[in-house]
């Protein structure tokens, strides 16, 4: 595994050099905007990776609280087979066909909720326990990195072709300045909170935080907005070069994005182990817990950072 | 829309990008060096 982690880094790197090369100098010049609407292969990969992010902080959230009691967690496995199950058939029932937005094709609903379902066995297996808690605040953090660029690219694209830097009560834009604001709630709430229940109530902040996201998400379909249209399963019309290359800066930045997550989940475990560690030898000092430092005075279960 | 213009807006979303991912490893990195020295101070 310590090997991979370099050889990955490099892949990565050559990847985003690529991608990079597409975006400038491959990709076609669209005929309305000129140049500036290569943003776009900053802009909506760096979307998609927070909102993919986001996601797994609420699974990694949900099955950390759920992980308290044997029952509830089994009781929510068949609740997500059940769902996954509706997600699969629901998009090709005529009647809800017809409420799906236009555009957006049955197939793509049914393999994204196939995806979702994979996601969360995924993540209950591979993290077990405190990990999970681990993953949740990774991706949090990781996710509001991703968000932040959409929320500075978004503008400095904006004010070119709109002709303004923010378009004020836009529903799109600010449901994800809101999301920004939640996920960096979490965050803060981790950072600051001495309580033992700090994993827990960032968790729940999380669940619900992560109901923003379809918001976001949708919004576009459903509001009369400033943003355009989506430029997958909505149906635009994305000339095929410009999709391919789009689709290349998702792939680099994902990667991108999985090598962070590595990074600051081993951070997160070093911490916390270092922190038992020096809860522990404060007890084994002559004179017991009561000379500790006040490094030490934190508590085992506290939250990260 | 006048392209040369619109270019300087095209580098700078491009160079904002980056400079948030390269502050983020720098906190990274920080935060690792901290740990390190923690690390030893236990070991102690």
């Amino acid at each position: 595994m310590k090997r991979a982690f370099p050889i990955l880094a490099v892949l990565t790197a050559f990847l985003l050099a690529y991608a990079l090369y597409q975006a400038l100098v491959v990709a076609p010049t669209d005929a309305l905007q000129g140049d500036v609407y290569r943003i776009i292969y900053y802009h909506v990969p760096s979307a998609w990776t927070a909102f993919l992010l986001f996601f797994i902080n609420f699974i990694a959230s949900v099955q950390y609280l759920a992980s308290a009691r044997p029952s509830t967690q089994r009781a929510l496995k068949w609740i997500v087979v059940a769902l996954g199950i509706i997600g699969l058939i629901a998009p090709f029932v005529p009647q809800v066909r017809q409420q799906l937005p236009v555009g957006m094709y049955p197939s793509s609903v049914a393999t994204t909720a196939l995806i979702l379902v994979g996601l969360y066995f995924l993540i209950g297996r591979y993290f077990p326990g405190q990990d999970l808690d681990v993953l949740a605040v990774t991706a949090a953090e990781v996710g509001v990195v991703f968000c932040s660029i959409v929320l500075v690219t978004g503008p400095i694209w904006a004010r070119p072709v709109w002709g303004i830097w923010w378009a004020p009560g836009d529903i799109r834009l600010t449901a994800t300045l809101v999301l920004w604001l939640i996920y960096v709630s979490y965050l803060v709430l981790r950072r600051f909170s001495d309580s033992a229940q700090t994993q827990k109530l960032a968790a729940v902040l999380a669940v619900f935080g992560a109901l923003d996201v379809p918001l976001v998400y949708f919004s576009i379909w459903y509001f009369r907005t400033q943003h355009p249209q989506p430029v997958i399963g909505g149906g635009g019309s994305m000339d095929p070069r410009m999709l391919h290359v789009l689709l290349i800066s998702w792939m680099a930045f994902l990667c991108f994005a999985f090598l962070v997550c590595w990074s600051r989940f081993r951070l997160e475990k070093l911490r916390r182990e270092v922190e038992e560690a020096e809860a522990l030898e404060s007890l084994l000092e002559p004179g017991g817990p009561t000379t500790q430092t006040s490094k030490a005075r934190v508590p085992l279960s506290r939250g990260p950072q | 829309m006048n392209s040369a213009s619109s270019i300087k807006f095209l580098y700078a979303a491009y160079i904002a990008t980056w400079l948030i991912h390269a502050l983020y490893l720098g906190s990274l990195l920080r935060r690792y060096s901290r740990l390190r020295q923690q690390m030893k101070d236990v070991g102690k």
